[in-house]
């Protein structure tokens, strides 16, 4: 491990390498699009596919400095880690030998003497260690300043980084997910290389629209959404992540309109764009309030006038180390919110020519009682609420959710990756970010938007026909879930949501992808049984919904999604534990709950709709096969993930030996053929995907025809005619296993899993954790309790709920509680559309108003059509209407007026003036002219007598002019 | 009158030369005929002639031979030659062109 030490000091050139990588390919595809055609596929997946090695690699050089390994306890329960690793924490914040510019924050005065990385390990006296000195800890984190844009005086603006444990974990989440997504879109996109008949575009003489394919676009738009994600990521100033804000609003609103002739696709890119803007109306104020009262954008410690002293940053000036931390207003927000104060002190002093200096040494001893009287600290409020807006327009919370479930318009692909795992993540890891600056009262707004958010999506998303729609909703309502963690305290409840939603997010749009891709409709009620066809998709589908549902053996072992969501419904009923006798404090974990229930009811719903029952669509079931490896073997990949990704190191057995189970199993029964005939085999389906959607077939006919003859037989038979011509494909059909066969793997999984959990040393491995690397970043300060000081709640720190006092009062009840919610929302789904106990249609006609209600998604998109839409319709005819009729008006009455003064001027000057002098100038030359033409008359005899009378009368004039005395 | 009764001066000469310019310039003037415009051109020249002779003659200088002036009249009389034949050069193309020599008929150049 400790050969990656020194790569820890090029960390920021690591990162700045691995962000610039895809803009690379960005302009490169952009400029060679017309070259490259497929390889721009292969440029943006290794760009990508490179930036995700390179965050691996940073992982690792930073796991070989900070590693925080945890102590011994029982699978499940995570009271002593915590402790350890956050006092561990402490001892990481000596300073390292790296080069000048990078600090990391945080000199606590407990920190250790030991220097050396192996010091760090396994302190066995800290189990005992209490609480406080824990709440005096700041993250370690690398920060410093790439490029100076521009300096004013004492503040500047810059292009600066800041890495933490939570970008390091960023970082390796967004790229290892889109790489996958890379290589999925490789295969999904196919289609774009030919050209493309547009079933959903009707030109205005009624046929179908015919395009050329824009493969090497879809791939530069995703490449210049990766880096702007990454650059967000990797920011180190609040104004850098809004300009990658904007950005990222841009990549997504390209890649939404990718189908662009599509009326739906572009309005849904408008949308998006729009009320992301409304969001970030909010988020500007929200900059100027930091701006003016704190005079830096940037987040950690900066040398920011040149000086050679770094000025504290925002995080630095909110919870200082002087004041262990604790969230206080700082002094500039003081200063400004105190304006009367200093207002009378200066009239005081008025006449005094030094006044202001006079000023500046009398504030800082009032400075404290006005800060203790609450100056300024609407200032704080407000700059968090503004960035919270920002967040809210880019997380699609309510009341600017209503673009997230249009933006399905775009590819799959683009959801997958933007619209559930990255962009709208960016508004939650903006919240986890700016955390240590956010008022409890914040706080409040965020828990309050979250949980309304959670609920109101979870309830549209259970009468959501169309399998895309299903899945933005329950992104929505899984994004109010981590607003909802972030507000009610729990910082790496809601860190780790995020993580884990995004690999199980990301795995089911892709399945959804899948199956689109197989039967060509989005429609769930045109789907059914497609378990037999598409069995990978089946089955990593299934592991997502089991991931979103939290489905977990309570206690022990669960999804990654039973850690994440359990750890928020802890946060949750500890802050109702708190606030006693608080009915909101105790609505949010009520809510939690129930959308938990709903979230696992819809999932399942979706998932019998899709895979289990009759087809409903004997056309579309017909088509239906496996998708080719390439987008596949992602969805396995993902799959892994989305089991295992925040389980500790140590349970790694009972992954690895189930997959070695399956891939033994499978590759027995020639499951491994296909991949071993990659593309080659199911060009034929790429190419019927494309010509798709109506009549006709064209290199896929073979296949029709012996469909044709065929008939729709058994099971067999259709295994049968997938061999059209080709090498078959094994990897389409039945499952290669048999319920025995899977039963038996789990024992052997539970039983080798455990016997290597015992073997393996938990507490040296346990810092390779998702849970333990975040805690890492934990902000300052936040692992003491938070008091609000305009609403008198309590928001306990995450550890208490973790406590071993708290054990039997806060965990057992929350994980029975969210064993119950998984439980009745699967069963709920199982009898309504898995085993068809009860009838959907007669639910349906029994709750009616509410089905009505539901289907009509809340009547938010009506209710903003009337009230933003409309009026800005009218206001537009009105200006429309005047720019016609008085702007043009007054333009063509001012062009009149000059061409006319043009026309007189004309005559007068031109014709009468300019051309008459000229005209008489002529006519007299000539005239001249033609009087001494007579003169010549041509007789030789006058010339003659012209010479003579000339001499003569020369003659004369000279004998009367001539003086005589000249002559003598 | 006194010119009549005074000795042979410069002024006699003058008085030829002049009589005989005026009649080259009314035979120029007056003349249709190109060859006795020709003529009148001869009479100016041999009338300058004659005051050249007189203006370089021993009456108005003593310490000369006098001779100055036959000697610009020799070169007069020279050019005066290969001006007529010139002349008869174009009157005999002018003839040509014309059939005739009547100067009145070469009004070719009439503006």
């Amino acid at each position: 491990m400790e050969i990656f030490t020194p790569i820890y000091s090029y960390l920021p050139y690591l990162y700045g390498a691995a962000v610039l990588l895809p803009l690379a390919s960005f302009f490169t595809i952009l400029i060679a699009a017309a070259k490259l055609r497929k390889a721009a596929a292969a440029v943006a997946t290794f760009a990508i596919g490179s930036a995700c090695a390179l965050s691996f690699v940073a992982l690792l050089a930073w796991l070989s400095v900070h590693y925080t390994p945890g102590h011994d306890s029982s699978p499940g329960h995570d009271s002593s880690p915590e402790h350890g690793n956050a006092h561990a924490s402490t001892g990481d914040e000596h300073p390292h030998t790296d080069r000048p510019e990078v600090r990391e924050q945080g000199d606590s005065p407990t920190a250790e003497v030991a220097s050396s990385s192996d010091g760090r390990r396994a302190d066995p006296q800290h189990t005992t260690e209490t609480h406080a000195p824990h709440a005096a800890a700041a993250p370690a984190a690398l920060s410093g300043t790439a490029w100076v844009l521009g300096r004013f005086g004492q503040r500047e603006v810059t292009i600066s980084y800041y890495i933490d444990a939570l970008t390091v974990v960023m970082f390796c989440m967004v790229t290892l997910i889109a790489t996958c997504i890379h290589c999925y879109a490789m295969g999904y996109m196919h289609d774009e290389l030919h050209p493309i008949t547009d079933h959903e575009v009707t030109l205005s003489d009624g046929r179908h629209l015919t395009r050329p394919g824009r493969f090497p676009r879809f791939f530069q738009y995703l490449s210049l959404f990766c880096f702007s994600m990454l650059g967000l990521v990797l920011a180190g100033n609040i104004a850098m992540v809004f300009v990658f804000w904007e950005l990222v609003g841009a990549c997504s609103y390209f890649l939404i309109g990718f189908y662009v002739e599509r009326k739906s696709a572009s309005n849904a890119a408008n949308k998006a764009f729009i009320v992301n803007r409304v969001g970030d109306f909010g988020m500007i104020i929200g900059l100027m309030a930091l701006w003016t009262s704190l005079g830096t954008f940037s987040f950690g410690d900066i040398d920011a006038d040149g000086d050679g002293r770094k000025e504290p940053g925002i995080f630095s000036q909110v919870r200082s180390e002087a004041n262990h931390f604790a969230l206080a207003t700082p002094d500039g927000m003081v200063r400004l919110g105190a304006q009367q104060q200093l207002a009378t002190v200066a009239r005081e002093h008025y006449t005094q020519p030094n006044m202001l200096q006079i000023m500046e040494t009398q504030f800082p001893s009032q400075i404290g009682s006005l800060r203790e009287s609450g100056a300024g600290y609407w200032l704080l409020v407000v700059a968090g609420i503004g960035i919270f807006c920002g967040c809210v327009g880019k997380s699609a919370q309510f009341p600017l959710h209503v673009w997230l479930p249009d933006a399905m318009e775009g590819p799959t692909p683009v959801s997958a990756l933007v619209h559930s795992a990255t962009m709208v993540a960016a508004g939650v890891y903006l919240v986890g970010r700016f955390f240590p600056v956010f008022a409890p009262e914040v706080l409040l707004v965020i828990a309050v938007t979250g949980c309304i958010t959670l609920f109101l999506a979870a309830t549209i998303a259970i009468t959501a026909n169309d399998i895309k729609r299903v899945l933005a909703y329950s992104t929505v309502s899984q994004l109010g879930y981590m607003m909802l963690a972030l507000g009610v305290g729990g910082w790496l409840a809601g860190m780790m949501h995020l993580i884990t939603h995004a690999f199980f997010k990301s795995l089911l749009f892709m399945c959804s992808g899948s199956v689109i891709h197989a039967v060509h409709t989005n429609d769930m009620r045109k789907m059914g049984g497609l378990l037999k066809k598409m069995p990978v998709t089946a089955i990593t589908m299934l592991i997502g919904c089991l991931a979103i549902a939290g489905v977990g053996v309570p206690f022990l072992i669960g999804f990654s999604g039973y850690y994440s969501k359990d750890m928020i419904l802890e946060q949750a009923y500890s802050l109702s534990l708190t606030n006693p006798g608080n009915a909101l404090a105790s609505l949010f974990f009520v809510m939690a709950l129930g959308g938990a229930s709903i979230t696992a009811f819809y999932m399942f719903r979706m998932w019998f709709m899709t895979f289990v029952g009759e087809p409903r669509d004997a056309h579309a079931y017909d088509h239906a096969h496996e998708s080719p490896p390439i987008m596949y073997l992602p969805l396995v990949l993902l799959a892994v993930l989305a089991i295992a990704v925040a389980w500790e190191p140590v349970m790694i057995g009972y992954a690895v030996i189930p997959a070695g189970i399956l891939i033994w199993q499978s590759s027995k029964r020639g499951w491994f053929a296909a991949i071993r005939s990659p593309n080659g085999g199911h060009a034929s389906h790429d190419d019927h995907a494309g010509s798709h959607g109506g009549a006709t077939h064209q290199a896929g006919g073979g296949h029709h025809a012996a469909d044709d003859q065929h008939g729709h037989g058994s099971i067999p038979s259709r295994v049968e005619h997938h061999d059209h011509g080709h090498a078959a494909h094994p990897g389409e059909g039945p499952l290669p296993w048999t319920l025995r066969g899977v039963v038996g793997m789990i024992v052997i999984a539970v039983v080798g899993g455990t016997l290597i959990a015992a073997i393996l040393p938990r507490d040296l491995l346990s810092g390779l954790a998702l849970k333990n690397l975040l805690e890492q970043a934990r902000p300052a300060g936040t692992a003491a309790d938070a008091v609000g000081k305009w609403v008198q709640w309590t928001w306990p720190n995450e550890h208490t709920a973790h406590e071993e006092a708290n054990h039997a009062r806060i965990v057992v009840p929350v994980t029975l509680f969210a064993t119950g919610t998984w439980v009745l929302g699967i069963g709920l789904a199982t009898a309504m559309y898995g085993r068809r106990y009860l009838n959907a249609e007669d639910v349906r006609r029994q709750f009616s108003p509410i089905y009505r209600l539901l289907i009509n998604k809340w009547w938010f998109d009506e209710l903003y059509d009337w009230l933003f839409v409309r009026p800005t319709h009218v206001v537009a005819r009105v200006a429309a209407g005047v720019d016609r009729s008085w702007i043009d008006g007054l333009l063509h009455a001012i062009a009149a007026a000059a061409k006319s003064v043009s026309v007189f001027w004309d005559k007068l000057a031109d014709r009468t003036i300019v051309d008459g002098a000229a005209n008489l100038t002529a006519h007299w030359t000539h005239s001249v002219g033609l009087a001494l033409r007579q003169v010549q008359t041509g007789k030789l005899r006058q010339y003659v007598m012209f010479i003579v009378v000339g001499a003569l009368a020369l003659f004369i004039l000279i004998s009367f002019f001539w003086n005589s005395t000249l002559a003598r | 009158m006194d010119l009549l009764t005074q000795p042979v001066s410069v002024s006699h000469y003058m008085v030829v030369g002049a009589m005989l310019f005026v009649c080259g310039v009314i035979c120029m003037a007056t003349k249709r005929n190109a060859l006795g415009v020709l003529m009148g051109i001869e009479l100016v020249l041999n009338g300058a002639n004659l005051n050249f002779v007189a203006f370089g003659s021993r009456i108005l200088r003593n310490d000369s031979l006098g001779m100055d002036g036959q000697l610009m009249a020799l070169f007069v009389i020279v050019l005066a030659a290969a001006e007529a034949a010139v002349a008869l050069a174009i009157a005999l193309n002018f003839y040509n062109n014309h059939a005739s020599i009547d100067v009145d008929q070469a009004d070719d150049l009439k503006g």
